[in-house]
């Protein structure tokens, strides 16, 4: 998460005493007289903040994998039929596969001829995804790839390609890590990243991943 | 109404690119994301065009790195924005400094 939810005051600094910045002041005064111009509403300005910042990220997918992890059953359902499951979850418009990970198997996405990637529920594709150079070389160089990300798999692990097309698209469930028995679902999904449900990443347990 | 978010605005590419980590939008302080939302908002109430400001941003940013500034991609942002306002005379550059004054003397304290 980027912790810019933290930063967000919701009072929207109104009533700051600390030492506010010129560019803050700046920015609070355009507000104030763009307002007083009825050019534009304080409630608009915080709706499409919040919209942005949710609907811009992996936080739909994560939501499915955390839940996929604490409910077995769901669990069957989303890698029966990833689009239906995702829509028990209230997510749609895309038809989905997923693909999970495990002990020997861990399962790579690509879009070879373009740059197809699960938007509803990852959020915008990175640069590199839509790159010729990961387009090309997940299929040919899978584990060089890979090591590149930083994820060094046993020798003996099965990589699986999915090239991901205007039809169909995947989706990785990563492995749950270790040491996380005690977490709730919501905490699970902020474990969760984008690159691991790309399947250039694997998650992380808490520790790790305050780092 | 939920506003949706737009390609145009969250797919810019370049230097245009809006800062993101795992994927998500970076704001690293809370005026910067209401500057955002405050430029989106007016694109949305066709204030202006997004592409005028995205032209706008573009070139702010292509000054910025000519003239080796080490100011962040939002305030070059808030820079284009109060260009593009007071180009279309939206905004009157005297009136907002005299306004960022009240707020610094504490004559104001709220925005509306």
């Amino acid at each position: 998460m980027s912790g810019s939810h933290d930063a967000h005051d919701h009072e929207h600094g109104h009533h700051h005493r600390e030492p506010e910045s010129q560019l803050s002041l700046r920015v609070r005064a355009l507000e104030s007289l763009l307002v007083e111009k009825k050019l534009v509403a304080s409630e608009a300005i915080d709706r499409i903040v919040a919209a942005y910042e949710e609907d811009i990220g992996p936080h739909n997918g994560a939501k499915v994998v955390a839940h996929a992890w604490v409910d077995p059953a769901y669990r069957q359902r989303l890698l029966a039929d990833g689009t239906a499951a995702i829509e028990e979850l209230g997510f749609g418009g895309v038809d989905l596969q997923v693909v999970e990970n495990a002990p020997g198997v861990h399962n790579l996405v690509v879009c070879t001829l373009c740059s197809c990637y699960p938007h509803a529920l990852i959020g915008l594709p990175p640069v590199w995804y839509k790159s010729f150079e990961y387009r090309s070389r997940a299929v040919r160089e899978p584990r060089v790839v890979l090591h590149e990300f930083g994820v060094d798999l046993p020798e003996n692990t099965e990589i699986r390609i999915w090239d991901s097309s205007a039809e169909l698209r995947y989706l990785v469930l990563p492995e749950r890590p270790a040491g996380t028995e005690r977490l709730s679902e919501p905490e699970l999904a902020k474990l969760v990243t984008r690159d691991a449900m790309i399947g250039v990443a694997v998650v992380k347990p808490p520790a790790a991943a305050a780092r | 109404m939920e506003p949706v978010p737009s390609r145009e605005i969250a797919d810019m590419a370049g230097a245009a690119a809006l800062p993101r980590k795992n994927g998500e939008l970076v704001f690293d302080e809370a005026w910067q994301g209401r500057i955002f939302g405050m430029t989106v908002a007016m694109s949305h109430e066709a204030s202006f065009a997004w592409r005028e400001f995205q032209a706008q941003l573009i070139a702010e940013i292509a000054h910025a790195e000519r003239e080796g500034e080490s100011t962040s991609y939002y305030e070059r942002w808030l820079h284009a924005f109060e260009q593009l306002l007071t180009d279309k005379g939206l905004i009157d550059a005297a009136a907002l400094a005299e306004r960022t004054r009240d707020f610094e003397s504490g004559r104001r304290d709220d925005v509306f």
